[in-house]
């Protein structure tokens, strides 16, 4: 093992979480920071020859590599936990950027009553009323708190959109129901294709409030305040699963790298797997990683910052014995705990006329959240304490993965000439309206090491233990229920009755929003971190991302993790390294 | 070194597509190495000349050329299978493939030992010789085994080499994109993703090599 010199900060991971923390850092002290990426550098000018359907969309040639390092799953405690062999239900990134690089851009605000769930569930409804298995938190951290910080990560990122709260007053074509915004989106939205022009249309005569995604693909050119000028999105119809070839799309390559290139006190070291945080005494002592090589080395760090995807977060910590695993039936412990990923429910509509879908952006579409947290709901007499955002999105359909969807029945086989001739019949001809609801936090959804599987380095994969419940089933009845409401308003044949009630399945991609393991909180009895994302236990250990979200929101989760980034990076450069000890 | 086998299939049916020698080699086929009688002899990466005639029959089967448009022969979807196979997908490089190995429900997916490779080996063995027989018998053939994990991947496949980028090896002479109207990865649409409104707009397709003026680098390519 060969020691390094000692540097002030070293940082976990060099996606949008870690290079933020690093620009913040470097911009405002001159503390030396060094970031340590397990994959390979990345930048724009790679991603023109990238726009291929089948290394990147299908074979996920961006993400991480199964080969060397997955996790196991299991619906519960009584079941085997089995290797996620290949990418499924989401899609962890590497690389610089991480999965940042190859995310779609939404960027949403959560709702204001998200980061007090507990507490407004408890007022809501009592607390007899709630499910026993329920793990939902309070964050110890609120709206009001974070609305500038949301601000400043719009801002970096220059966020297309439209306000529908405007320090209180509702705007028509905005979302009415989002928590009060002190400023209008840094640039407008995007433009609108055919199949959101027509959800638009529908969802308003059904008295619906309809509003464009707010979305990290630019709508024109945009200087950010750091003096970054991105070019406006092209609409190439490449965007999820694919870095943009002409950084419209805000990736941590063109909106962090370009500053952090100029920074002196600033180092990035691709390659570099990081194994373990050493720590003695209850101080992190520096990390150890192994580089592409196999040559093992030691970083000695003053202060580290554990900033990687939600997965290995808390994986990284529990092989560095950090924190008491969390315990489901004893109800001890932390680490791994409040585990979710997102509620998602699809009604496939058919149109006459075709839709010209090849043209599309990441987030490209138009939305409803009039059935968003529990706005819609009086009471729980439904069994519903929470729903989610209603959606038609244009994200540039490709040919062969939109090849082969027809209503159902329009062939008896999925192969052959009869089935070819429908599939051409209905090629163009279809859309999908989508609910993304949000996913509550249950006591028997968590995460911990697994005891038989191991990573190319011997060490135990993550495992997850993580099923649906009554709740998920009726948000997605429910919703189904709308969605096709919305679809008989568009005039659209589509494929009607209730949605399967499946076990959580690893192959069908949902989302790559997955939460918690590491989450923030009032004390080290019922969390990892602090507000300030430090370590309960380990005062000179941040741990930063979604892992530290008790519950997930409806919202795509990548706006709220920069926020709170900035909440730490602020506490960080304005306190803790004032005096580097706990904050709280 | 394994010998090199080759397809010969005709030149009209690859059309202006360049098709890509043995992984890594910058050399490429043109349409001017076609022979005297109107062939071209295209080098194989995985399959026997045999087990790939095999192969083209079924996905000629499974995506005919009728009157609804060309198949999979006409894309040369055969030759996208071989180098897939041949490549880091079939040799399962990006697959967890550490054991114990075992079988569990089907929201797991797929937890098999057999990578692309021995799956095709097999599963064409089994197959017998299926380019003799005649359709009705080849239809047979493929409805029986329709739930096997080798005609899952056949199907998947044939899709795939129907419509990816050419430098893969299929979709010939952009053939499949013509077929759905898919213009290939242009650089925008800004002008146009809030026109055409209910009308079908089809621009002329393009392959990737086409609009970016330098050949692509498929991950078939890689090498180790």
């Amino acid at each position: 093992m060969t020691n390094l010199k000692p540097v002030d900060v070293a940082i976990i991971g060099g996606g949008w979480t870690g290079l933020l923390m690093a620009k913040e850092i470097t911009a405002r002290t001159s503390h030396s920071v060094a970031v340590f990426e397990r994959g390979v550098p990345r930048k724009t000018a790679d991603y023109a020859s990238t726009m291929d359907e089948l290394d990147y969309n299908i074979r996920l040639r961006m993400m991480q590599n199964t080969a060397e390092e997955t996790i196991t799953h299991r619906h519960s405690l009584k079941d085997l936990a089995v290797p996620v062999r290949q990418h499924g239900s989401f899609h962890p990134g590497t690389g610089v950027g991480g999965a940042g690089e190859h995310w779609g851009g939404a960027s949403f605000r959560f709702l204001p009553d998200l980061f007090t769930l507990r507490t407004h569930l408890i007022q809501k409804h009592g607390a007899a009323k709630l499910p026993e298995d329920l793990a939902v938190q309070d964050w110890g951290v609120t709206y009001d708190e974070l609305e500038p910080l949301y601000w400043k990560s719009e801002q970096l990122m220059g966020i297309s959109g439209k306000a529908g709260n405007l320090r209180g007053s509702k705007i028509d074509g905005g979302n009415v129901f989002e928590g009060p915004r002190q400023q209008e989106y840094p640039t407008p939205p995007l433009k609108r294709s055919y199949a959101s022009s027509m959800f638009e249309d529908a969802v308003r005569k059904l008295g619906y409030h309809p509003y464009p995604t707010p979305a990290a693909n630019l709508s024109e050119a945009y200087k950010n305040p750091d003096g970054i000028t991105r070019a406006g999105c092209a609409y190439c119809g490449h965007c999820q699963r694919y870095g943009c070839m002409i950084g419209a799309k805000a990736q941590p390559t063109n909106t962090l790298m370009p500053v952090l290139a100029k920074r002196v006190n600033f180092q990035l070291r691709t390659g570099s797997w990081v194994r373990r945080i050493v720590h003695k005494d209850g101080r992190a002592t520096g990390i150890q990683f192994t580089d592409s090589t196999g040559e093992e080395f030691f970083q000695p760090a003053a202060t580290v910052v554990l900033a990687s995807f939600t997965l290995n977060n808390t994986r990284l910590l529990a092989l560095s014995k950090i924190g008491t695993i969390y315990d489901p039936v004893a109800r001890k412990g932390t680490l791994g705990r409040n585990l979710t990923h997102q509620v998602g429910v699809g009604t496939r509509v058919f149109f006459e006329k075709p839709l010209n879908a090849f043209m599309g952006a990441g987030e490209l579409g138009t939305r409803i959240s009039d059935f968003d947290g529990d706005i819609a709901f009086t009471g729980s007499e439904n069994g519903l304490l929470r729903l989610g955002m209603i959606a038609v999105s244009s994200t540039g359909d490709s040919p062969i993965g939109s090849f082969g969807i027809m209503p159902r029945g329009a062939s008896k086989s999925n192969w052959g000439s009869d089935w070819k001739k429908a599939s051409l019949k209905w090629k163009d001809h279809s859309a999908g309206i989508g609910m993304s609801g949000e996913h509550l936090a249950y006591r028997q959804n968590y995460m911990d090491l697994d005891p038989t599987y191991t990573d190319k380095f011997g060490d135990p994969l993550l495992r997850f233990t993580l099923d649906w419940t009554e709740h998920e089933f009726k948000q997605r009845e429910f919703a189904a229920q709308i969605q096709a409401r919305i679809a008989r308003e568009m005039g659209a044949t589509f494929d009607a009755g209730p949605p399967a009630r499946a076990p959580y399945n690893v192959i069908n991609y949902q989302s790559t929003h997955i939460q918690g393991g590491a989450i923030m909180g009032s004390s080290p009895e019922n969390s990892v971190v602090n507000r300030y994302l430090q370590h309960w236990n380990i005062p000179n250990l941040f741990v930063i991302g979604a892992s530290a979200f008790p519950q997930n929101a409806a919202q795509n989760p990548t706006l709220t993790a920069m926020a709170l980034t900035y909440m730490s990076s602020d506490a960080v450069i304005g306190r803790y390294f004032k005096h580097p000890e706990q904050l709280i | 070194m394994r010998r090199r086998e080759f397809l010969i299939i005709p030149a009209a049916s690859l059309g202006g597509t360049l098709l890509y020698t043995l992984a890594g080699e910058p050399f490429r086929l043109q349409a001017q190495t076609a022979r005297k009688d109107g062939t071209v002899k295209v080098p194989l990466r995985f399959f026997t000349a045999q087990q790939a005639r095999a192969v083209a029959a079924a996905c000629e089967r499974i995506f005919p050329g009728d009157d609804a448009g060309p198949g999979a022969t006409e894309a040369a979807v055969v030759i996208f299978i071989d180098r897939q196979l041949a490549g880091p997908y079939g040799r399962d490089k990006y697959r967890y493939t550490r054991g114990p190995w075992v079988q569990s429900v089907p929201e797991h997916g797929y937890q098999g030992k057999e990578n692309p490779q021995e799956i095709y080996r097999q599963g064409i063995q089994d197959l017998g010789d299926f380019a003799s027989l005649p359709v009705d018998q080849q239809d047979q053939k493929l409805k029986a085994i329709e739930r096997t994990r080798f005609f899952q991947l056949l199907r998947t496949h044939t899709i795939e080499g129907m419509f990816s980028d050419p430098m893969h090896g299929g979709n010939a002479g952009l053939i499949g994109w013509q077929l759905v109207g898919f213009p290939g990865p242009q650089m925008s649409y800004r002008d146009e993703i809030d026109q055409h409104f209910g009308q079908p707009w089809r621009p002329k397709p393009a392959s990737l090599e086409q609009i970016t003026g330098r050949p692509g680098k498929p991950w078939e390519d890689e090498q180790g």
